[in-house]
């Protein structure tokens, strides 16, 4: 999901009440994903400590063939190496707040640090090989975001899913159930799935994913998702 | 007007092998960015100008059987891209020019969308 560093993401998502709202859904796990920045996790995590509610590491990347991804880690030292790549490659473009809206970075009780200056909804110089590759080396997870959907979406962007990437998981959006998404993209059926709500908004969370792990992290949500080792994934149908 | 023609009007750069371009007449040019709609709306044995350098672009170019694809604004596709290319009998030209510039050479020589 998104914090209000993400230009697009309405004001109320800032760390306590993004906490409080995960917890009153009975959500156990949830992966911060702002437009490649990473500026806000630490404060949603601290926001989150004596809860029940993990807080994954991660990132929307927006590579250079402009489809979206999201890249989780276990540790914040493993964001912060791949934030310095998407750092290297973003362009040097300041933000228009009239235009993109306002990227602020806070602290875990929802006050004012920063705004972040450069423009975060962009693409970053980094093909799509290239971040899979560096995410995975890192130890990270890719999962490119919507592919469903007409824009920023792997499947509309590159017109299918590159089989000679090393991918086993996509995510689908809000809008369709899986085995919607499955029969309108056949390429589905060879992948894991989890939905998301590519969540803007704090009534936009949606918890399908439910996951029987060990303990919270990747290498347990892959696990899970490839339905190995006692682990599984579920998607919980539910209407909104 | 054959596809060398095209190649040297608009000094585009031959990434792949040399084939029989004199012999080659492109049916219509398309132009696109996202692949999907590519699929959809390019002709068989037309141009498709694009600035994705995406290993995918060969196999549309091949599912299509486009006379070739010109990739625009400088992008350069990766080595494994051109061989699986040439693998496929897919033709990848490339230019600094944007995407723009060369669909209006391209209709000023007087090929005309689908």
């Amino acid at each position: 999901m998104h914090t209000v560093v993400s230009p697009c993401a309405a004001v109320e998502m800032i760390p306590p009440l993004i906490v409080h709202e995960a917890i009153e859904r009975g959500i156990n796990l949830i992966a911060i994903t702002d437009h490649n920045s990473s500026a806000n996790i630490a404060a949603v995590q601290k926001a989150a400590l004596g809860t029940e509610l993990t807080v994954l590491p991660g990132m929307e990347l927006q590579t250079r063939e402009e489809v979206h991804v999201l890249c989780l880690f276990d540790t914040l030292e493993q964001i912060e190496t791949w934030q310095a790549e998407v750092d290297a490659r973003l362009p040097d473009i300041q933000n228009n707040v009239d235009y993109f809206g306002e990227q602020f970075v806070l602290d875990e009780s929802g006050e004012f640090i920063r705004r972040e200056a450069r423009l975060l909804i962009t693409s970053a110089n980094l093909t799509l090989k290239e971040s899979v590759e560096c995410v995975n080396r890192l130890g990270g997870l890719v999962i490119p975001a919507h592919v469903n959907r007409r824009a920023f979406s792997l499947i509309a962007n590159l017109g299918f899913v590159p089989p000679d990437l090393p991918l086993e998981v996509l995510e689908i959006s809000r809008h369709l159930s899986p085995q919607a998404a499955c029969d309108t993209f056949h390429q589905l059926k060879n992948y894991a799935l989890i939905q998301s709500g590519d969540v803007h908004r704090l009534k936009e969370f949606m918890g399908a994913n439910v996951f029987r792990l060990a303990g919270p992290g990747i290498a347990e949500i892959k696990k899970a998702l490839l339905n190995q080792a006692g682990r599984s994934s579920t998607i919980r149908s539910f209407s909104n | 007007m054959t596809l060398q023609d095209i190649i040297d009007q608009l000094d585009l750069k031959l990434l792949t092998d040399q084939r029989d371009f004199d012999q080659m007449t492109p049916s219509s040019g398309y132009a696109s960015d996202l692949l999907s709609c590519v699929m959809a709306g390019a002709r068989n044995r037309g141009i498709w100008i694009t600035l994705q350098a995406h290993s995918n672009v060969v196999a549309i170019g091949a599912l299509l059987e486009l006379s070739a694809i010109i990739i625009s604004e400088g992008a350069t596709p990766d080595l494994d891209t051109i061989a699986k290319a040439n693998e496929e009998g897919v033709t990848l030209l490339v230019t600094d020019k944007p995407t723009f510039y060369v669909a209006g050479k391209l209709w000023e020589l007087g090929l005309r969308a689908v």
